[in-house]
């Protein structure tokens, strides 16, 4: 029974994979990593892994991939894309290169266990107890450090993706057509800012900014 | 089923999600990439908790999940960033950053 | 005990030199000069202290040593801070001590109204502080660090009046002239150092018998280095184009300096190194040789030159020339005699011509001088006094000393014969320019500043000028000031000139053959291990050099009378007959073209050939530029891997991830 549900799963997990890497519409790659994520969350209760296996769905699966969703959707990442040049072609082949590396190094490297199915049955082994009880007692620190690094992660998304005002007049000013004055004309005001110059004055009623009217609050 | 197959397969994940790095262009993609790598590794650990009868390993691929949604976070937080500014999706035009 | 003095010796010119440079501001009027002359007064009374002191001791422990510091752990080699206290610096010290306080009391009233005053002074002790030091030093380290203070202390004396541009040329001449000399001194000291493992006096003269073979070359090239050290700070051919400049300096400085006490200092080094000349002959000779030359040279220019500083500079240097060569034949005694002698009459002989510049207004020129015997009377005496006593007239001093050496070399034979007939045919000459200077600037018609002088008004030039070039100074700091002293109006002045010509008359009292020797009894225990010091003159040899001596020093005299004063067209006829000779003793044998063509224009030319072609060229463009762009161009090769593409980078690593793996996967 179990090679079978093992093949199926190793089957899907493969699929899944090429899947999200030669699909050309992002969203189809998303959609196959979800795939791609529940296959291996099968792997991993073949494993007797439980809660990693119910980590994976919940979190991978669950958020991660809604998060996914939710910036493809957005972004839209729809154009066609020309190929990416030489690396189109030796990117999959280094990539072959090195699992037929890993392959020889894991096989051919004499390990001991690997011929044979794993250590005898524990019980509760994999368990969210047995597990819960290793993340508060010795590996406490890696645990408060991940929950650190989720804080700095959330605040920097938060950072990065936030719209910010003043911005909206660079834009402006960057699509404005400035035009050179040679040194030393121009009065003190223009110098100083307080007063654009008369040339300046002129472009702003012809270009628009792209993005529509900059300045309304809220809603993106 | 011998341990060795279910790392043949966490080797085989690793580097078609390393091969999805290299070959394509949209960031977005990129990325999930890079979701692949990260879960070949996971397999691998969970595969050696087994082999060896101890919870390190799967305690090891918690923290890498944590580490990857954390990775995601911020690297779509950049995708964002970078659409809003009207800059071409593409990693091959974002090479601001040479020498 | 002697050697707690003779530290004392050291110490007050030394406290002298640092209180008046610190505390010139505050003191008032002469104070300096005063404080100085009492520093170095106390350093005579030190002295003499030292002398009865060393006196008391029986001849055979007359040498001591005093050591204040020991820097032997820091390079290894037994240097220290150590004095040696013997006969030999015992004499120094007193000559040195009793001569300068003389010159500073001096300078006491010749130096007033100079806006440098105060520095002169402070300038002045120093040098007697680095004199006492190397006459003092009881090893090599010791000596260096004096010959180097004393250089200093001469350039900054030659240099005093420092916006001359002469004056500061002269000490910059003489400065790296002295360098020379030092190089050769360390060189010296060095071989020695190789071969015998100490810098110490006392052991070095006691090793070297064991460690050198007789008269090896190593000894010989060892002492002639340290003869370049004594040639260049004794003015000796052909290192001695530096002390008719130095006469840029004020007058009672070339009267210290470069009379009585820095130019004998190479005697003192020749002198106190005797074991190694001795035991190396070669170079005893050559170094005899050159102060026979020197000795010659130096009379004949001293015949035609016009500056009287520099007529007396040229007798230094001659009598210099016999003591060199008396010390480098093993007239040790005699030559340090003449040394003692030579410092009394010669200092009077400079203190003179200083009263007369004065009257003159700062004007050098003999030309300009004459008929000064009534207007001057004092310094006329005293001149007349130390110019007898230089030409070796029965009975001054001069006469005693300069035929002591001249005796002996007769005495010891052979070469040193032909030695001996130069000093005489030497001694003629000194007659001869000796009573050239006197005859023209005191007999005959007074000149004008003579007559003004004579009715009670001493002369002032209107604009003070360069007495050598002629250019316009003013009187404020740098250049001399506006007053200028005579002796008969200065009591500092008479006191010292009269001082120096009681000791002319009666200094050559000590060592008369026949009768006393005290100079040669005294310095026994220092020449005590001399093969040469002992072949010492029968009275009867003696008395014949003496009446052989004076009967010259008459003839000279008379042929200057003779030239000058009987017929007073004669010096012009005959320096148009023999044009060529004159012209040749005018510039002063072509020495200092001679130098400037061999040294001097190669060192310009090294220069200049650095500045705009090795500098630019090769350090600033080859090492430098070439550094720079081999990382320049590096750089920008390793730039290239930084393209700005993310793809890249991730191929990049994986690649070399893959390659790292397989190596570590070959080599399991």
């Amino acid at each position: 029974m179990t090679p079978v549900l093992f093949f199926i799963a190793a089957i899907g997990a493969i699929s899944g994979a090429i899947g999200v890497v030669t699909l050309r519409n992002p969203f189809y790659s998303v959609l196959c990593l979800a795939f791609h994520l529940v296959s291996l969350a099968a792997l991993f209760l073949l494993l007797r892994a439980e809660f990693v296996a119910a980590g994976q769905v919940v979190v991978y699966a669950g958020a991660v991939m809604v998060l996914y969703v939710f910036v493809v959707a957005y972004v839209g990442g729809g154009e066609q894309l020309p190929s990416g040049g030489v690396l189109k072609v030796l990117g999959p082949l280094f990539a072959l290169a090195l699992a037929i590396e890993l392959c020889i190094a894991m096989l051919g490297s004499g390990l001991a266990g690997i011929k044979g199915k794993g250590a005898p049955f524990i019980p509760g082994f994999g368990t969210p107890k047995h597990i819960g009880a290793l993340f508060l007692t010795t590996y406490l620190f890696p645990f408060e450090a991940a929950s650190i690094l989720l804080l700095i992660a959330a605040v920097g998304a938060v950072v990065l993706a936030r719209r910010r005002r003043g911005l909206e007049r660079d834009e402006e000013a960057e699509l404005r057509v400035r035009a050179p004055r040679p040194a030393y004309t121009g009065t003190m005001a223009e110098a100083a800012g307080i007063r654009p110059a008369a040339h300046e004055q002129e472009p702003q009623p012809e270009v628009e900014p792209v993005g529509g009217p900059a300045h309304s609050p809220g809603g993106w | 089923m011998a341990i060795g197959w279910y790392l043949v397969v966490s080797a085989l994940i690793f580097c078609i999600g390393a091969g999805g790095v290299l070959a394509r262009r949209n960031p977005l993609v990129i990325l999930l990439c890079l979701e692949l790598m990260l879960n070949g590794a996971n397999l691998a650990l969970v595969a050696f908790a087994r082999m060896w009868g101890t919870e390190t390993g799967q305690v090891f691929a918690l923290i890498v999940m944590v580490v990857a949604a954390a990775e995601v976070t911020v690297g779509l937080g950049l995708i964002v960033a970078i659409y809003r500014r009207r800059m071409p999706i593409d990693v091959d035009e974002l090479s601001e950053l040479h020498g | 005990m002697p050697t707690t003095y003779a530290w004392l010796v050291l110490l007050c010119p030394l406290v002298g030199t640092v209180v008046i440079g610190l505390l010139f501001r505050i003191l008032p009027g002469r104070a300096p000069g005063w404080i100085a002359t009492l520093a170095i007064a106390l350093s005579f009374v030190f002295s003499v202290l030292t002398l009865i002191a060393l006196l008391n001791r029986s001849p055979a422990h007359r040498e001591l040593t005093s050591t204040l510091w020991n820097y032997n752990f820091t390079a290894g080699v037994d240097a220290r801070l150590q004095i040696l206290v013997d006969p030999l610096s015992v004499f120094m010290i007193l000559v040195v001590s009793g001569v300068s306080t003389l010159i500073h009391l001096y300078s006491v009233s010749y130096m007033w109204q100079d806006r440098g005053y105060s520095r002169y002074f402070s300038y002045l002790n120093y040098f007697v502080f680095s004199m006492l030091l190397l006459v003092l030093a009881g090893n090599f380290v010791l000596l260096i660090v004096g010959w180097a203070f004393v250089g200093a202390a001469s350039y900054l004396l030659i240099s005093f009046w420092y916006r001359r541009t002469t004056a500061t040329r002269a000490g910059l001449k003489a400065f790296v002239i002295n360098v020379v000399g030092d190089v050769g001194l360390v060189i010296g000291t060095f071989l020695l150092f190789k071969h015998t493992g100490t810098v110490d006096f006392l052991r070095t003269f006691h090793e070297v018998r064991h460690v050198f073979a007789y008269d090896s070359p190593d000894l010989v090239a060892a002492c002639l280095l340290l003869g370049v050290g004594a040639f260049a700070k004794s003015a000796q051919v052909p290192l001695h184009t530096w002390l008719p400049d130095a006469m840029e300096g004020p007058t009672p400085v070339s009267a210290l300096i470069h009379a009585a006490t820095m130019v004998t200092a190479g005697v003192y080094l020749i002198a106190r190194m005797h074991p190694l000349f001795e035991h190396a002959p070669t170079a005893a000779d050559v170094t005899a040789i050159g102060g026979c030359l020197t000795l010659l040279i130096a009379g004949t220019i001293a015949l035609v030159m016009v500056d009287i500083k520099r007529v007396i500079a040229y007798s230094t240097m001659s009598q210099i020339g016999y003591m060199i060569m008396a010390v480098s034949v093993g007239a040790y005694s005699a030559g340090l005699f003449h040394l003692m002698t030579h410092a009394f009459f010669k200092a009077g002989l400079f203190m003179g011509a200083g009263s007369i510049i004065g009257a003159m207004a700062g004007v050098q020129s003999l030309d300009r001088m004459s008929g000064f015997r009534r207007a001057l009377p004092f310094t006329f005496v005293c001149f007349l006094v130390s110019g007898l006593a230089l030409s070796g007239l029965p009975p001054f001093s001069g006469w005693l000393s300069k035929d002591d050496i001249l005796g002996y070399l007769d005495h010891r034979g052979g070469g040193f014969e032909i030695l001996g007939i130069a000093g005489y045919v030497g001694a003629l000459l000194t007659g001869v320019y000796t009573f050239r200077m006197i005859f023209r600037a005191f007999y005959g018609e007074p000149c004008p500043e003579a007559r003004e002088l004579e009715h009670g008004h001493l002369a002032h030039a209107d604009v003070p000028r360069n007495p050598m070039t002629g250019e316009e100074e003013d009187t404020d700091i740098g250049f001399p000031g506006p007053g200028h002293y005579i002796a008969e109006r200065e009591w500092p002045m008479r006191v010292a000139m009269g001082a120096l010509a009681l000791l002319t008359v009666v200094g050559g009292a000590v060592q008369i053959p026949g009768v006393d020797d005290a100079v040669t009894r005294f310095l026994d225990p220092t020449f005590a291990d001399s093969r040469l010091a002992h072949l010492q003159v029968h009275s009867g040899p003696a008395w014949i050099g003496l009446v052989v001596g004076g009967l010259i020093a008459v003839v000279g005299i008379g042929i200057a009378y003779r030239i000058w004063i009987v017929a007073p067209g004669t010096a012009t006829a005959l320096r148009e007959r023999f044009a060529a000779a004159y012209t040749f003793l005018v510039n002063k044998w072509y020495f200092d073209e001679l130098i400037d063509f061999a040294v001097v224009r190669p060192a310009l030319w090294l220069g200049g050939f650095t500045t705009s072609v090795l500098e630019p060229g090769v350090i600033s463009g080859a090492v430098t530029s070439g550094t720079i762009g081999i990382v320049r161009a590096g750089s920008a090769a390793v730039r290239r891997a930084q393209t700005g593409f993310v793809r890249y980078y991730a191929a990049a690593m994986i690649v070399c991830l893959s390659g790292v793996a397989l190596y570590f996967l070959i080599s399991s």
